[in-house]
């Protein structure tokens, strides 16, 4: 072996010994590692991805034909809100942070995020919010009231009982999770860049996480406002949602909405940024038209902010409302089909290799184009007033949250497996799986749209044979079952390609961003030197450079500029700690507390304080000089 | 394309960089500001919800609700905005790395913190109606109970750090929290004037 390989495998030990996690259990509950947190969040999610999956197998069943009595209203009612709830607070947006904390280093040719025991922090407490909701569910304490609990339904009058409290604080949990992520991704896309790549030279991904990370700031705390005003109501008898008391029940609906709808767009944007990936490296071609995609992005950030009131065009607002937010809806659909020209304009210009993650693009395309199609069609107000509250409804969201966001998804996954396993996975189980899924999905959730049509209600456990909707409810269940055993496909050349499937290497498909530069699994420092980068495509380059010097033997990152990424000091990166861990569960046990006492929020406030001082205590040598110097 | 790629040529050394730096330069800073954004959109959706609950009612306050008092909010106020001359002080010595000072800075705070949660105990006390009386109440508290958990939560900060800086030998990573956390005060008696702008104030003009 050469001097050079030599001075190669001595710092890539140093590297490995400064990044190590503690063996063990102990590793698990200290460890730091964004690749190892992303990874069990990863799981998390599509745990729970299966179980809802489950809930809506059993209610596809339910409604296969008419009349059927195998469950009963409140079964239904738990299934659906527990269906719901799980889908968009548990799994939709927490798997796409997800890959953010696992993937947003790597293309940065960083070691680890901004603030590592945020991280930490997000998935533990994200972990409490799943528990809060399944937990009860396991002991028969279900919310029966949907994915959005409105009140005075959900108010003291109506829900006694804790069903609703459940369901409002789960939502704490989650969204203090999310938002301590983005704040962590924010911070990392903008000040951990490598030196070279300008805003300007950022890959999509990191753009669509930056906004979809701003898009969660702005929208997480109206939804947290709301339970906690729902919680207030029903605990310390507030009358913020109360008639009687001068409150009104359609400020529940604005502040849910409020947050609702960017909801959506923090599930899609991030979508965005697979499926640039994808298109780009599959089509062997840098991204066609990137200042719009860029400028698009932005703008649908902007724009869904104000849309919320298109959820609310039943209840009765003024007209000039409803024509303005008819109006701004549809607005929203031009810098969407901008994307969708760029990324068809990507391909067609290209030299597309049709392996399973584009397989999964097409997919996304027709399936999210046509969910755009009945969005423009539930935006016009007096259109939705046929249809709110329909199968119609049911159809659209579904068209566009599993068109526009799981499709991307499991593009995704099959895109960077390869790279976070080193294994490739099945083409022809993939195939498969994407047949099996996005054939099912259409034939179970297109006849939706009729049975809207026709006046199917959404939120019926059952109905009567002579409205005629049995055959394509049939038909809907059969599609359904399809896609189920697509996922379970899916799932099966996972699980087999891990040990069996085909070796990657470093970059299988010739990929252009950073990431594909580290070996396949990364190492727990991800790379040896600091990469630099000249252009959106730097593994296109001919020559990739990089800067030595960011310490090999203690956890050190290079903290750039925000607009240049000029480089501009070294940053200690803290260590593996019990802290966050430990502060998670301090802030459930105030959670979970305040659902039966306010005083909860006084008493669970202490521990909390004092896990997180411990927490940001930084280790250095005690004071030398003062009346609390060491002596 | 299935192998390794090959090492990237090295052009340069990194290892001559500082180790920290201040303000928007530091990374600590963006988390701050991160914060401070979901906070502040939190105080401005409470507020948005008060306005909106004003227009919904024919009086605002409802007609056997009194108006707020002035005098406690009117010291806190008067007290908020008096204590970012200490504030913005410790900031300046915190840039300038001055130990001594620093320390006896953020005591200064903290005493400065517990005073104003003091006054902001006697705002409260003397607040009417109750919180469970109608949803202006609810509103009023709503919105006093956001801002006085802020206040409690940067005194706590302070103390803590005070703590820390009379214990420990002060790096640069540590000047540059305190200057984060005066950063935070601020945001802390910024956030306060529209609050009290509309609770107060606004009731009376319209």
């Amino acid at each position: 072996m050469s001097a050079g390989a030599d001075g190669v495998e001595l710092r890539r030990a140093e590297l490995a010994e400064a990044w190590r996690d503690p063996p063990g259990l102990w590793g698990f509950l200290v460890t730091v590692d964004h690749k190892r947190l992303a990874a069990r969040y990863i799981v998390t999610t599509m745990f729970l991805l299966f179980l809802a999956g489950l809930l809506a197998m059993d209610m596809r069943i339910q409604l296969s034909a008419p009349g059927l009595h195998r469950m009963g209203p409140q079964l239904y009612n738990e299934s659906f809100s527990l269906h719901g709830s799980t889908m968009l607070f548990l799994v939709s947006v927490p798997v796409m942070e997800a890959m953010a904390l696992w993937l947003v280093p790597l293309m940065l040719g960083q070691r680890n995020m901004a603030f590592p025991r945020l991280a930490a922090f997000s998935y533990w407490l994200y972990l409490g919010g799943a528990l809060m909701l399944w937990v009860p569910h396991a002991l028969d304490i279900t919310p029966d009231l949907g994915w959005f609990e409105y009140p005075p339904l959900s108010g003291p009058g109506y829900a006694p009982g804790h069903r609703v409290d459940i369901w409002a604080q789960m939502i704490t949990f989650t969204e203090v999770a999310a938002l301590a992520a983005s704040v962590n991704i924010i911070a990392t896309i903008l000040k951990l860049r490598p030196p070279g790549m300008t805003l300007a030279r950022m890959p999509l991904f990191l753009w669509a996480m930056l906004i979809a990370s701003l898009m969660t700031i702005f929208a997480l705390p109206a939804i947290m406002l709301t339970t906690s005003m729902l919680i207030a109501d029903r605990l310390v008898a507030t009358h913020f949602f109360s008639p009687s008391g001068g409150g009104d029940v359609l400020l529940f609906q604005h502040l849910y909405w409020f947050f609702g709808h960017p909801e959506v767009y923090i599930i899609f944007i991030p979508a965005v940024g697979f499926v640039s990936s994808i298109v780009e490296t599959f089509s062997r071609r840098p991204i066609f038209g990137y200042p719009a995609m860029v400028l698009s992005v932005l703008a649908i950030g902007v724009l869904a902010f104000g849309l919320w009131v298109h959820h609310m065009f039943a209840v009765g607002l003024p007209r000039l409302g409803n024509d303005f937010y008819t109006a701004a809806s549809m607005t929203i659909a031009l810098p969407a089909g901008v994307q969708i020209f760029c990324w068809i304009a990507t391909i067609f210009s290209g030299r597309p290799r049709m392996a399973t993650p584009l397989l999964w693009v097409v997919g996304f395309l027709v399936t999210f184009v046509i969910g755009g199609m009945s969005g423009i069609m539930t935006a016009s107000a007096p259109l939705d007033l046929q249809l709110t509250d329909t199968y119609f409804v049911v159809a659209h969201f579904h068209y566009v949250l599993v068109g526009g966001a799981i499709f991307p998804l499991l593009g995704a996954f099959c895109y960077w497996y390869p790279k976070a396993t080193g294994r490739l996975m099945s083409e022809r189980l993939g195939v498969l799986a994407f047949a099996l899924i996005v054939g099912g999905f259409n034939i179970g959730f297109f006849p939706m749209h009729v049975l809207g049509l026709w006046g199917m209600p959404r939120r019926v456990y059952t109905y009567p044979a002579e409205m005629g909707w049995g055959p394509l409810n049939m038909l809907a269940t059969i599609g359904s079952t399809i896609a189920v055993i697509g996922g379970l496909v899916f799932v099966a050349n996972a699980l087999w390609s891990y040990w069996r499937g085909e070796r990657a290497g470093a970059d299988p498909w010739g990929g252009h961003t950073l990431e594909w530069l580290c070996p396949s699994p990364p190492p727990s420092y991800n790379f040896d030197s600091t990469p630099t980068v000249r252009s959106i495509t730097p593994l296109w380059e001919p020559e990739l450079l990089a800067y030595d010097g960011i310490a090999t033997t203690k956890r050190e990152l290079l903290v750039t500029s925000v607009m240049e990424a000029e480089p501009i000091y070294r940053q200690n990166s803290v260590g593996p700690s019990i802290w966050p861990l430990v502060a998670a569960v301090a802030v459930s046990i105030l959670f979970v507390g305040s659902i039966f006492t306010p005083w909860a929020l006084v008493w669970g406030a202490l521990p909390i304080a004092i896990t997180l001082s411990l927490w940001f205590w930084p280790t250095r040598e005690r004071a030398k000089t003062g009346p609390l110097r060491k002596r | 394309m299935m192998n390794d790629r090959a090492e990237p040529r090295i052009i340069g050394d990194l290892s001559g960089l500082p180790e920290s730096a201040q303000g928007p330069d530091h990374l600590v800073w963006w988390g701050n500001i991160g914060f401070m954004l979901i906070e502040g959109t939190g105080f401005a959706l409470a507020l948005g919800a008060y306005l909106f609950l004003a227009s919904r009612s024919a009086h605002w306050p409802p007609p056997d609700d009194p108006l707020p008092g002035l005098m406690w909010s009117g010291i806190l106020t008067i007290g908020l905005m008096l204590s970012e001359v200490p504030n913005l002080w410790v900031k300046r010595r915190a840039a300038a790395h001055d130990a001594g000072s620093v320390r006896i800075g953020v005591v200064i705070m903290t005493v400065i913190g517990l005073v104003l949660l003091v006054v902001r105990g006697f705002e409260i006390a003397v607040l009417v109606p109750s919180w469970n009386h109608d949803a202006y109440g609810s509103m009023v508290w709503l919105l006093l109970v956001l801002h006085t958990s802020h206040i409690l939560t940067d005194c706590g900060d302070t103390f803590v750090q005070a703590l820390w800086l009379y214990t420990h030998e002060i790096g640069d990573d540590q000047f540059a929290d305190v200057e984060d956390n005066a950063d935070y005060w601020t945001f802390v008696v910024v956030a306060w004037l529209p609050l009290y702008a509309v609770v107060y104030w606004l009731p009376r003009l319209a």
